[in-house]
This record gives C-alpha cells, sequence and structure tokens, in this order.
C-alpha cells in the first residue's frame, strides 16, 4: 500500500475532481442544443395531446400548422400583437424583475411567487375556426415545479377537453401519475368554471361519485400522491382565477374567440 | 487468454451478480416492463461498470485508503451523468420513460461492488473485462425478465404485437400482474431457481 501523506491525499482528491468536472460539463455542454431541440419538440407534442391531435409516429412540426401560438398580456386579458409568441420563454420572463409581478401570498395558491406578465397562448384552429384554447399552467407539486398545458373548449370557454404536463419531478408511480393517460382521459368534458363565474374545479381525494350534481367540476385525485394531487388542485385554481387567465378567458366569452 | 475468457464469461453463469451475488435488484424491477427501456438499461449499466472499472484500476495504486469510497463514487457519478446527457440528447423518449432509474445506477451495488472487489486489485485490461463480464450477466436477467414481461403482460416485444389482445379483438387476455414490478422479484426467483438447478454449486449451505 502507498505511503499516506495528507497532501498526497488532497492532491487525488483533488485532481479526481478536475478530471471528471472537465468531462462531465464538456459533454453538457456539448450536447446542451441537441437537448433544448428535443425539449421544444417535447413541449410541441404536449400542445398536440392537450389538444387531441396528436397520434404516435406523426409529424409533430406538420401538425403543429395548426395551432396560432398568441401572446397574451394577463392584466388586460388582451393580446399582445408585434411579438413572436412561438419564441417567448416564459420562464425567462417570470425571473426578469421588468417582465413580472409578484404574487401575495394570499393568493399565490401554486406557490409560484412570481409570474410572467405575458403569456403564449396557443388557439386550435379546424378549417379556420377556433375550437380549442390552450394555456400554460405550472405550480408546485411535492418534489417539483410541475409544468402542462390545459387544454379549454373554444366554444364555451369553460368545458375542460385535456390536461398534459410536459415536465415535472414527481416520484414515479405516485405523483408521476399525472402522465397516466388513464387519470389524464378524467379532465375531459369536465367544467372549470360554475355558473357564478366562479373557478369550481377541483381534486377529491377518492373517486368521483358521477351522479353527484357537483361532479362536472370534480376529478379524481392521486391515490398515495395527496401532495402532488394539492399541487395540480392549487395550481389550476390560480391560473384559472382572475390573478392567472381569469381576465383573458372572461373576454374570450364575452368578445368571442378570434 | 483463458483468465480473460473466464472474467467475461462467469458472471454470465456462474457468478451472476443478479442471481448469485443478489446485487442491482432494485433497476431489475423499474425498467423491465419492456424490452426497449431493459435494453437501454443494459447498455447503460454495461457502459458505466467498463469505464468505471477501467478508471479506477488506472489510479488504484494512487487512492489513498482514506478516500477510497468516495474517489470511486465520484468516478461512478460523473460516468452515469454522461450517460444520461447523452440519452437526453439522443433517446429522448426513451429517457422520459427511463425518469429516475438512469441516475440510480449510482447507487446499483453492482457498480460500486466491482469496483471495490475486483478493480481496486487488478489491472486495467482485466478490470474492464470484468465489467463487461458482469454487465452481460445483469443485462441477461433483465432481458429475460423484459421478455416475459412485456409478452405476456401486454403482448408485445420491442412494441411490436406479437399476441393479439383482448382490447384490439384479439384472443390474448394480458396478464396485468406482470406490468406490475413485483412480478419482476417472482421471475428473478424462478431464474435463480433454474439456474441452481443446473449449477448444484450455487446452492448456499444451510443456515447460511
Amino acid at each position: 500500500m502507498p505511503k499516506e501523506t495528507v497532501g498526497k491525499t488532497f492532491f487525488v482528491a483533488f485532481a479526481v475532481c478536475v478530471v471528471f468536472s472537465v468531462l462531465v460539463s464538456g459533454a453538457a455542454v456539448y450536447l446542451r442544443p441537441v437537448q433544448e431541440l428535443n425539449k421544444l419538440l417535447d413541449k410541441k407534442r404536449n400542445i398536440l395531446t392537450a389538444a387531441g391531435l396528436y397520434q404516435p409516429g406523426a409529424d409533430i412540426d406538420a401538425l403543429f400548422g395548426r395551432i396560432e401560438a398568441r401572446l397574451v398580456d394577463l392584466r388586460t386579458g388582451a393580446y399582445v400583437d408585434g411579438v413572436d409568441a412561438s419564441t417567448y420563454d416564459q420562464r425567462d420572463a417570470a425571473r426578469d424583475p421588468q417582465r413580472s409581478v409578484e404574487i401575495s401570498a394570499a393568493v399565490d395558491r401554486a406557490g409560484l411567487k412570481r409570474r410572467a406578465a405575458q403569456a403564449a397562448v396557443y388557439l386550435v384552429r379546424d378549417g379556420g375556426r377556433v375550437t380549442k384554447v390552450i394555456l400554460p399552467v405550472h405550480g408546485k407539486g411535492l418534489w417539483s415545479t410541475m409544468y402542462g398545458f390545459i387544454a379549454l373548449d373554444a366554444g364555451d370557454v369553460n368545458t375542460i377537453r385535456g390536461l398534459v404536463f410536459y415536465e415535472h419531478g414527481e416520484t414515479p408511480g405516485l405523483g408521476g401519475e399525472v402522465d397516466n393517460p388513464a387519470w389524464q382521459s378524467l379532465w375531459d368534458g369536465k367544467r372549470a368554471y360554475g355558473s357564478d363565474g366562479e373557478v369550481r374545479i377541483a381534486l377529491i381525494k377518492g373517486q368521483v361519485d358521477a351522479s353527484r350534481p357537483g361532479a362536472v367540476h370534480q376529478v379524481d385525485g392521486l391515490s398515495g400522491a395527496t401532495i402532488t394531487s394539492r399541487g395540480v388542485d392549487g395550481m389550476l385554481q390560480y391560473w384559472l382565477s382572475q390573478n392567472g387567465f381569469g381576465v383573458y378567458l372572461n373576454r374570450l366569452r364575452s368578445e368571442g374567440v378570434s | 487468454m483463458g483468465k480473460a475468457k473466464e472474467t467475461l464469461l462467469d458472471p454470465i453463469l456462474n457468478n451472476n451478480p443478479i442471481a448469485l451475488q443478489i446485487l442491482g435488484i432494485c433497476s431489475a424491477l423499474a425498467v423491465t416492463s419492456k424490452m426497449e427501456t431493459a435494453v437501454t438499461m443494459c447498455l447503460a449499466v454495461i457502459f458505466v461498470l467498463v469505464f468505471s472499472n477501467g478508471a479506477v484500476s488506472l489510479i488504484r495504486r494512487h487512492i489513498p485508503s482514506s478516500i477510497r469510497i468516495i474517489v470511486q463514487m465520484t468516478i461512478i457519478a460523473s460516468l452515469v451523468i454522461l450517460v444520461d446527457q447523452f440519452l437526453r440528447a439522443y433517446a429522448f423518449d426513451i429517457s422520459k420513460q427511463l425518469s429516475v432509474f438512469v441516475g440510480l445506477i449510482i447507487t446499483n451495488c453492482i457498480v460500486m461492488g466491482r469496483a471495490e472487489a475486483y478493480a481496486m486489485q487488478n489491472g486495467v485490461g482485466m478490470s474492464m473485462l470484468d465489467g463487461l463480464g458482469n454487465g452481460l450477466g445483469y443485462s441477461f436477467i433483465l432481458l429475460v425478465v423484459g421478455l416475459v414481461r412485456e409478452l405476456f403482460g401486454s403482448g408485445k416485444f420491442f412494441g411490436m404485437e406479437v399476441l393479439s389482445l383482448v382490447g384490439d379483438g384479439g384472443w390474448y387476455q394480458p396478464n396485468g400482474l406482470m406490468l406490475l414490478p413485483p412480478s419482476a422479484f417472482f421471475l428473478i426467483g424462478a431464474i435463480i431457481w433454474v439456474l441452481r438447478s443446473l449449477r448444484p454449486e450455487q446452492i448456499e449451505e444451510e443456515g447460511h
């Protein structure tokens, strides 16, 4: 066994760290562009899935031609023109004090603290007419911030057509069941708002009793994933409210979807 | 070359890391519901085993005993990160399905076990062969389990339909248990049983 000295120990530790840091960072930097491309494609695929347009093996870019990206000012609910919504980075904007607003603790159901002032929404067209409106939503789960899309029917701007998550770090098999198509299919046909205009959609503990009157506003919670379920619930409570997309959606209902 | 051949082939049947050393079972349960994910995992583990054994062996005479485990850990973790980054770039869909389990290769006892038990005492070439051998032994078990689970659990092989499912108008009622992780446990138990029937020397002594 080699003679051990403190100096040698430090040297070996240092050398190993340097060599492997260079290797790992080199790979990460070199591969980043390809990975970003993959993430973008995956995000598009998720928007298509929320819209109910995606088929496995389909050409994502071709299908995405039916989708129009628009930028919305969340405070006024009006479209922002002159900016390319398809390249808008909402996460980047949320970090920029100039382009984001603070969320007061009382209304911060999604645990976000800050959110961007503008959001990119996606309008799904079928033969020129807008059939669905897709909104980006995100909120704190148990282990991660979950990023997803919710699709609303353009007819009443109330009926939910789908909810998909394209990024999250929840536990596989528990909170990760947000990706289970069986659970995702529960959202189709549920109504986000009540007749009084209040946000009524909620995740409940256990299974929804379809015979009860409020069932159209309820979705089964995830078994063994209480905090993730609360996270999904809080996320929707926030983004569908006046502090999120509420103002925009009210506009759509009164002015019609252009 | 006799020693090399033994080092390479022994871990497949005679000294299988999962079936005899009983290491690395966790990932065997999680990723074997489909052949596609099982194969990717096998390739990832083989890569990590070969190069971690090689790297540890290369510097084995210079690692102070006091930081031995941490140094091995650093090497293994770096290699796993490399694999993870590579998968995210060139096999994005599979990496999403494998989610945390690629990262968990760091905790896979086989990798650390071989680094400590073999690479610290042997030359670079033999260590890499040992890594490859144990990787192949691990892969053998994973591929057998994956084959049975995907075939009887969903009627498919690598995503292609082999047994026509009742749900699609066919005759085969899929075995739901095969899609759940515990089925891998039962299958590994069955494989150990078969292996020890063929090679009775692997059976442990009474009262072990």
